[in-house]
C-alpha cells in the first residue's frame, strides 16, 4: 500500500475544464495493461500528443515547461466523471500527483482516487475561484496541503480548509488500506455469512 | 455542498497504526470520530446526525435503497463506512487483473467463487470468433482472466462460451441479476442492473481486490434521487430518450452522490430490457446506481432463467420480492419528474452525454449561455464536433452508425433496428455496425432471421462484446467521422481518436442509416407498428 501522506508544498497545474471524463484523463486504449505502472506517459494522451506521438503545438498544460513534478492540479467541476478505471488515478500518481483541487468529483474517481494516495480536495465555489485568481496572478504559487490539519497553506500565510472523509483520512495518514479493514471483520463476516444464506450460485450449472 | 469550517480537534490526535499496518484501525476511529462527524462531511450521506443504524420509534416508510442497505450491512464502526456484504460480484478482463496480482501478493483466496462470474468483452474482437485474435496486448488481458479464473476456482464465460457476452448483458439473462441484490463489477456501467430492483454499481480495481478477498465492500450509504416519469411514450420515443433527456436536464454531475430511483407510469409501462437502458446510463447522470422497483413485468423476465430459483423455491423469493418497493410516503433527497408525453427522440450533440436536444431542435450557441464556464466548454465541445451553433441537428451526415452495447445490444433493440431497415438499404458510404451484446443475443437474432435482414441492408453483422462503445478492440471511428450510436458515451476520443459520437436510439440509429443523415425516427414509414416491434 501507500506511502503515509504527509505534508507536502507544491507550485500547481491549472486545467480550467468541468466534467472531464476518465476517458480523457487515460483513453481506453491504454487499459489493456496486466499491472499499475508504466502510465505516466498514457496521462491525458490525446490532449497531449499528435498522432505520430509529438507533443501538440502549443503543448498541453502538462507539457509546457516547469510544469513536471508539480503535485498538486486545480481542475473544473465533476473531475472523474464517466469510465470507473482506476487507471486514472494510478496514471495521475504516476505523473507525479498527489492532491486535486475541485468544487466536485464523480463519485466513483473520488472512491479510486482515495485508495491510491491522491487527495481529491473539495473546496467551495468562492475558494475555487480565489484559487484561479491566486494562479492567473502568479502561476508558480506554491500551496502546502496539510491532511492531518485538513488545511491548505497560502503563499500569503491564509489558510483554506477542507474537510475530507474522516476514514478515509485515518487510512491515508496511516499508508494503510481498506482491505486490511475488512480482513480484521472475519468474525463479523463469519457471523453474517451463517445467518444468511448466499442468494446466488454462480457455479452450480447452467444449462 | 457549503464549506463549514472546521472546529480543530488538536487534543484527539488519531490513534492510528503505522505505517504497513494493515489491521486494527477501527479502534483508533471510535475513539477521534463522532457520528457528528462523519456525517456531516460526508456527501454521500444522507441523514445528517443521525445514524442509520438507531432503531426508529415506529416503522417508518422506506425507499427500496433503505431496504436493500439495511438487508446488507454486515457491520459498521463509529464513524466509519458500512461493511456492506455483496451478492453478486460480476468481473471482466479489463479491470481485473492487478486485483489478482494484490490477492496473490497477499496471500488471499477468494471468498466467495459462487458468487463471482467472468467474462470477456471488453477487448476481444468483433470479428468472426475462428480468426485469431491479432492483438497480443490485448490477447494476454485476457489469457490472464483465464489463468485467474481458473487458479481461484471462478466460473468463466469466456470466448467460446454459449454465454460469453458483455457483462451487463449476460447476468440478467441467465437470471443472476435479482431483486434485492447487491451487485458490483470493475465497471461503471453495472448499474444496468438495477432495472431488476438490486442495488448495482461499479467499482474500481482496488474494490475488485476487496470484494474478491472478503466478498464485502466499505461504503457510505447513499443518497436516493426519485425521477418520476409520468405519462406514455409516443411510437417512435423509448427508454433511450428518456434517460438522455433526463442527463440533458440535470447535466453529467446532476446524481452525484445519489441513487437514482426511476419510477411512474410510464417506466411501469417499459419492458425489462427497456429498463436496462436507462438504470445503464445512470451513470452519465453522475449516479453510482440506478434502480426499479421489481413488479410483474420483472418476475415474468426472470421466471425459468438459469440462475433463479424453482418450483417452491420461486414462489417463496417472488413473495419477498413483492416487499422491496419504496413504501407510500418515503422521503427521497431529490426529485425530478418528467412528462414522457412531451417527450420527442433526443440525440446528443457534444462531448458528454450531457449535451443533448430534442431532435427537432437547433444545436445550442454558446452566446445563449450566461455561465462562462459552461460557454467555455460548448465552445470546446462545438469545435471538437464541427458544429455550428444554432444549425439543426437533423440532415447532418453521419459517415458510421453503431448498433449495440450494454445499453443497447439486447434482442429487443435488434428488432427494433432490424424492423427499420426490413427491405431498406443502409445509404451509400455509410457503415452500419450491428455488434449483439452476447452470444446468446447472437444465436437468437440468426434464428429470428434479424442477422440477414442486416445483411441484406449491407449491414455488417459482428460477433458479440463491447466494441465500439469503448473501441479498444479495434472497432473504432477514424478521426473526423461521425457516428450515430446506440450506446452510452460521446466523450472525446471515445469511440476512437478524433472520432464524433452522437448517442440515440436504436431506432434513430437505423433511420440515420437509411437516410446517411441524423434522422427523426418518427419519420420512418409505419412508425406506429414497428416501434411495437420493441415490446409495449
Amino acid at each position: 500500500m501507500a506511502e503515509p501522506f504527509r505534508v507536502f508544498t507544491s507550485k500547481v497545474v491549472p486545467l480550467p475544464a468541468e466534467n472531464v471524463d476518465t476517458d480523457q484523463i487515460v483513453p481506453a486504449r491504454y487499459l489493456k495493461v496486466t499491472d499499475k505502472a508504466g502510465l505516466a506517459d498514457a496521462l491525458f494522451r490525446d490532449w497531449r500528443f499528435d498522432e505520430d506521438g509529438s507533443l501538440k503545438d502549443p503543448p498541453f498544460i502538462l507539457d509546457r515547461p516547469g510544469m513536471g513534478g508539480r503535485g498538486i492540479m486545480l481542475v473544473g467541476d465533476n473531475f472523474g466523471c464517466g469510465s470507473s478505471r482506476e487507471h486514472a488515478p494510478w496514471a495521475l500518481t504516476a505523473w507525479g500527483v498527489r492532491a486535486i483541487l475541485s468544487t466536485s468529483y464523480a463519485d466513483i474517481f473520488r472512491s479510486n482516487s482515495l485508495k491510491n494516495g491522491v487527495l481529491p480536495i473539495v473546496v467551495p465555489p468562492q475558494v475555487h475561484a480565489r484559487l484561479w485568481a491566486l494562479l492567473d496572478e502568479d502561476p508558480d504559487a506554491e500551496l502546502t496541503i496539510d491532511l492531518a490539519e485538513e488545511g491548505i497553506l497560502l503563499p500569503d500565510g491564509s489558510t483554506i480548509d477542507f474537510r475530507i472523509d474522516p476514514f478515509a483520512k485515518q487510512m491515508l495518514l496511516a499508508g494503510t488500506d481498506e482491505l486490511g479493514y475488512l480482513l480484521s471483520k472475519e468474525h463479523e463476516m463469519a457471523a453474517w455469512e451463517a445467518a444468511h444464506s448466499p442468494r446466488i450460485d454462480t457455479v452450480a450449472g447452467v444449462r | 455542498m457549503t464549506f463549514v469550517p472546521r472546529s480543530r480537534q488538536d487534543s484527539t490526535t488519531p490513534d492510528v497504526p503505522g505505517p504497513g499496518v494493515t489491521i486494527g484501525v477501527s479502534e483508533g476511529l471510535a475513539q477521534v470520530l463522532t457520528a457528528e462527524d462523519c456525517y456531516a462531511v460526508d456527501p454521500l450521506h444522507r441523514h445528517s446526525g443521525t445514524p442509520r443504524q438507531m432503531p426508529h420509534p415506529a416503522p417508518q416508510p422506506r425507499t427500496i435503497v433503505d431496504k436493500i442497505w439495511t438487508d446488507h450491512v454486515v457491520t459498521q464502526d463509529p464513524g466509519a463506512p458500512a461493511v456492506l456484504a455483496i451478492d453478486l460480484h460480476l468481473i471482466h478482463e479489463v479491470t481485473s487483473p492487478q486485483a489478482f496480482t494484490g490477492l496473490r501478493q497477499r496471500g488471499l483466496r477468494v471468498r466467495r467463487p459462487s458468487q463471482t462470474v467472468a467474462t470477456a468483452d471488453h477487448s476481444i474482437p468483433t470479428t468472426p470468433r475462428n480468426l485469431p485474435m491479432l492483438d497480443l496486448q490485448a490477447a494476454a488481458q485476457i489469457g490472464q482472466l483465464e489463468q485467474n479464473c481458473a487458479e481461484f476456482g471462478i466460473p468463466l464465460h469466456g470466448i467460446g462460451s454459449p454465454h460469453q457476452g458483455i457483462v451487463h448483458v449476460i447476468g440478467p439473462q441467465l437470471g443472476l441479476t435479482q431483486p434485492g441484490m447487491t451487485i458490483v463489477c470493475g465497471d461503471s456501467h453495472t448499474s444496468t442492473h438495477g432495472a431488476f430492483g438490486a442495488l448495482a454499481f461499479g467499482i474500481g480495481t482496488s474494490e475488485v481486490e476487496m470484494v474478491l478477498a472478503t466478498q464485502t465492500l466499505l461504503q457510505r450509504d447513499p443518497k436516493t434521487y426519485e425521477v418520476r416519469v409520468d405519462g406514455r411514450l409516443a411510437p417512435g420515443v423509448s427508454s433511450k430518450d428518456i434517460i438522455l433527456a433526463l442527463i440533458s436536464r440535470i447535466g453529467v454531475g446532476g446524481g452525484t452522490g445519489h441513487v437514482f430511483e426511476y419510477r411512474g407510469e410510464a417506466i411501469r409501462a417499459l419492458t425489462m430490457e427497456q429498463r436496462m437502458t436507462i438504470c445503464n446510463m445512470s451513470i452519465e447522470g453522475g449516479a453510482r446506481a440506478g434502480l426499479i422497483a421489481p413488479d410483474d413485468t420483472t418476475f415474468e423476465y426472470m421466471h425459468g432463467r438459469d440462475h433463479v430459483p424453482h418450483g417452491v423455491g420461486w414462489d417463496a423469493a417472488v413473495a419477498r420480492w413483492r416487499g422491496l418497493p419504496t413504501d407510500d410516503g418515503a422521503m427521497f433527497d431529490k426529485s425530478i419528474t418528467i412528462d414522457a408525453n412531451t417527450l420527442e427522440p433526443m440525440v446528443t450533440y457534444g462531448t458528454n452525454p450531457g449535451m443533448g436536444i430534442p431532435i427537432s431542435a437547433a444545436v445550442p450557441a454558446p452566446d445563449d449561455e450566461a455561465d462562462p464556464s459552461a460557454r467555455r466548454a460548448l465552445e470546446r465541445a462545438l469545435e471538437y464536433m464541427d458544429l455550428r451553433p444554432g444549425q439543426p441537428i437533423l440532415g447532418q451526415k453521419v459517415d458510421v452508425v453503431f448498433v449495440g452495447s450494454c445499453t443497447n445490444g439486447r434482442i429487443s433493440d435488434l428488432r427494433l433496428a432490424a424492423a427499420a431497415l426490413k427491405d431498406r438499404r443502409v445509404a451509400d458510404g455509410v457503415r452500419l455496425m450491428v455488434t449483439p451484446g452476447s452470444d446468446e443475443v447472437k444465436r437468437e437474432a440468426e434464428r429470428e432471421g434479424l442477422a440477414d435482414i442486416f445483411r441484406a441492408a449491407g449491414a455488417d453483422w459482428r460477433e458479440s462484446g463491447c466494441s465500439m462503445c469503448i473501441a479498444m478492440n479495434g472497432d473504432q471511428l477514424s478521426p473526423g467521422q461521425y457516428a450515430v450510436s446506440t450506446s452510452n458515451r460521446n466523450f472525446e476520443g471515445r469511440q476512437g481518436k478524433g472520432g464524433r459520437t452522437f448517442l440515440a436510439s436504436p431506432l434513430t440509429a437505423a433511420a440515420s442509416a437509411i437516410n446517411g443523415v441524423v434522422s427523426d425516427p418518427r419519420q420512418l414509414p409505419g412508425i406506429e407498428s414497428l416501434a411495437a416491434v420493441g415490446g409495449r
